[in-house]
C-alpha cells in the first residue's frame, strides 16, 4: 500500500522547523530517520495531515562527547554513525553493542538516535538504553526548552511527554561511575527482529565487591520499557551471586512486568524469558564490573 | 491533487528533474518515474531488503524513503553495477556459484553487497551473514551467496593485483 496524501514542509533550520510544527499543532508530524513512522504511513496505520521532515537540518545531527565525560548525540544522529563511533565505543560500550540489534544495517543508516526514543516502541531498544542510562533529553519548541529526563519522558506505547509543538532535539548520556558494567540480553525471532523479550542492566561494584547501585530495563513486557525498583531493593549492599540474581528475576516476574500475548510469543512464554534473561543480563554486567 | 515539488536528483551518474507528490516513495519513483526496474518492491515495510539502493554511497531502504527526500542526493540501483557483457565481479560471483533462483532479491542483496565488500575486502562467513541480516531471499540461497561474496572478493582483489 502506499500513504495517504499529505503536506510536506523540509525546513533547512532548527527555528524553522519549530515554527513549522507550532503553526501545524496535532496535524503535523515530525519525520525523521523514518524508519518506524515510512512503514506505518506505507500501511495507512499512521495518517498525518503534514510531515516535517527534519532531514535538511544538519546541525541536528552530531556526536560530541563533553569533558565532564558525558556525550550529547544531537536528535538526526544516524543509528550507525552511533554504532561506529569511536568515543561511543569507548565511554558506552553497551549502546554500540546494542546498536547492532537495532533491525538491519540498511535501517540503521537512516534510522536516527533521536527519533527512535521519540517514537517510543515500547520493544525498541533505545527507549530503554535511554531510560537505563537516565538519559537527558533537551526538548525545544518555538521560543522555549526544557530538559526531560527519561524517566520521566515515557507515557504508554508510542506515547511521550512531547507536546505537538515540541520537538527532541539533543540526548545526553550521563558518565558511567568507576566499576560499572553494563549488559543486553535478547530473544528474538531472528536477528534484527523485534525483541520478544530484552533485559538491559547496568552494575556498579563498591570497593568491597558488593554491589553499590543498579539499574534494570525489561523491554516488550509492558506498555513502555520498565525501569525494575526490585532490582536495587534486592541487590543494593549485597555480594552480587546466582541465588540473588534469581531472586531479582522472580520478584521482576512476579510484580513488575505485564506481558502481553502475541502470534509470536504468549504471556507465560515472555515472563519465563524474563527470568532468564534477568539473571544472564545481571551475571554478565556484574562480571563487567568487576573487570 | 496535494501540491507537487519539482526535484533534482542522480541517479547512476544521470541528473534528473522530475515533479513529485510528496507521498511517492523513492523506490516508485526508480522503478515508475525513471523506468529502472531493476530496483524489486517486495514488503513496503523495510523488512524484505529487495528495494535496496545507495543513497549518498549508503545501503538504504528505497521504500522508506520518499522520492522528494532524494532531491540533491545521489542515488544508485543495480543498473549501475554493469552489462550483461561487462558484469560486476560480484554478479559474475552470484552467476557462478548459484547464488540466485528466482532473481526477485538480487538486486537488493547486490547493493548490500557492493559497498560491505570495499569496506570488508577479505570478509569472514560471519562478517558476510551480519551485512545480509537484512535481506530476505526465499529461494533460501544463503550458503551460495556466501560462497559467491568469498568468490568476488577473491576477484576483486586479483583485479586491483593487475
Amino acid at each position: 500500500m502506499k500513504p495517504i496524501p499529505f503536506e510536506y514542509y523540509a525546513p533547512s533550520s532548527v527555528a524553522e522547523a519549530l515554527d513549522t510544527i507550532a503553526e501545524l499543532g496535532y496535524s503535523g508530524k515530525i519525520l525523521a530517520g523514518g524508519q518506524s513512522l515510512i512503514p506505518s504511513m506505507n500501511f495507512r496505520v499512521a495518517r498525518p495531515g503534514a510531515l516535517v521532515d527534519l532531514n535538511n537540518i544538519p546541525e541536528l545531527a552530531y556526536i560530541r562527547p563533553n569533558g565532564d565525560g558525558s556525550v550529547a548525540i544531537g536528535t538526526m544522529t544516524r543509528d550507525s554513525k552511533v554504532e561506529h563511533d569511536a568515543e561511543i565505543k569507548r565511554r558506552f560500550p553497551l549502546i554500540a553493542e546494542v546498536m547492532t540489534y537495532i533491525a538491519h544495517p540498511q535501517i540503521r543508516n537512516r534510522g536516527t538516535f533521536g527519533g527512535a526514543i521519540a517514537h517510543a516502541d515500547p520493544a525498541a531498544q533505545l527507549p530503554a538504553i535511554s531510560l537505563l542510562m537516565n538519559a537527558d533529553l533537551k526538548l525545544l519548541k518555538k521560543g522555549g526548552e526544557r530538559w526531560v529526563q527519561a524517566e520521566d519522558f515515557f507515557l504508554g506505547p508510542f506515547m511521550t511527554v512531547l507536546e505537538p509543538d515540541e520537538m527532541l532535539a539533543e540526548v545526553v548520556l550521563k558518565p558511567l561511575p568507576a566499576r560499572t558494567g553494563s549488559s543486553y540480553k535478547q530473544v528474538s525471532r531472528q536477528r534484527g527482529g523485534y525483541a520478544q523479550v530484552a533485559v538491559a542492566s547496568a552494575a556498579t561494584l563498591d570497593e568491597a565487591g558488593r554491589c553499590k547501585q543498579v539499574r534494570m530495563v525489561l523491554i516488550s513486557v509492558g506498555d513502555t520499557p520498565i525501569l525494575s525498583k526490585e532490582v536495587s531493593r534486592i541487590l543494593v549492599g549485597q555480594k552480587p551471586g546466582q541465588e540473588a540474581f534469581e531472586a531479582v528475576a522472580e520478584a521482576v516476574a512476579k510484580g513488575e512486568i505485564d506481558p502481553g500475548t502475541d502470534v509470536h510469543a504468549t504471556a507465560d512464554y515472555r515472563r519465563h524469558l524474563t527470568r532468564v534473561l534477568v539473571v544472564r543480563s545481571l551475571t554478565e554486567a556484574f562480571q563487567r564490573a568487576a573487570l | 491533487m496535494t501540491k507537487l515539488y519539482t526535484i533534482k536528483v542522480k541517479v547512476n551518474g544521470t541528473e534528473y528533474e522530475r515533479s513529485v507528490e510528496p507521498r511517492l516513495l523513492l523506490s516508485d519513483f526508480i522503478r515508475h518515474d525513471l523506468g529502472l526496474s531493476g530496483t524489486h518492491v517486495g514488503c513496503e515495510h523495510g523488512l524484505c531488503g529487495a528495494c535496496t539502493v545507495l543513497f549518498d554511497g549508503e545501503p538504504m531502504r528505497s521504500c522508506l524513503i520518499f522520492a522528494v527526500q532524494a532531491n540533491g542526493h545521489e542515488v544508485q540501483t543495480v543498473e549501475s553495477l554493469g552489462t550483461p557483457e561487462h558484469m560486476h565481479p560480484l554478479q559474475e560471483a552470484f552467476s557462478e556459484k548459484h547464488a540466485l533462483q528466482c532473481g526477485f532479491c538480487t538486486p537488493g542483496f547486490l547493493m548490500t553487497l557492493v559497498p560491505f565488500l570495499e569496506k570488508h575486502p577479505d570478509p569472514t562467513e560471519e562478517e558476510i551473514r551480519e551485512a545480509i541480516d537484512g535481506n530476505l531471499c526465499r529461494c533460501t540461497g544463503y550458503q551460495n551467496m556466501i560462497g559467491a561474496v568469498q568468490l568476488a572478493a577473491k576477484k576483486m582483489a586479483a583485479r586491483q593485483e593487475v
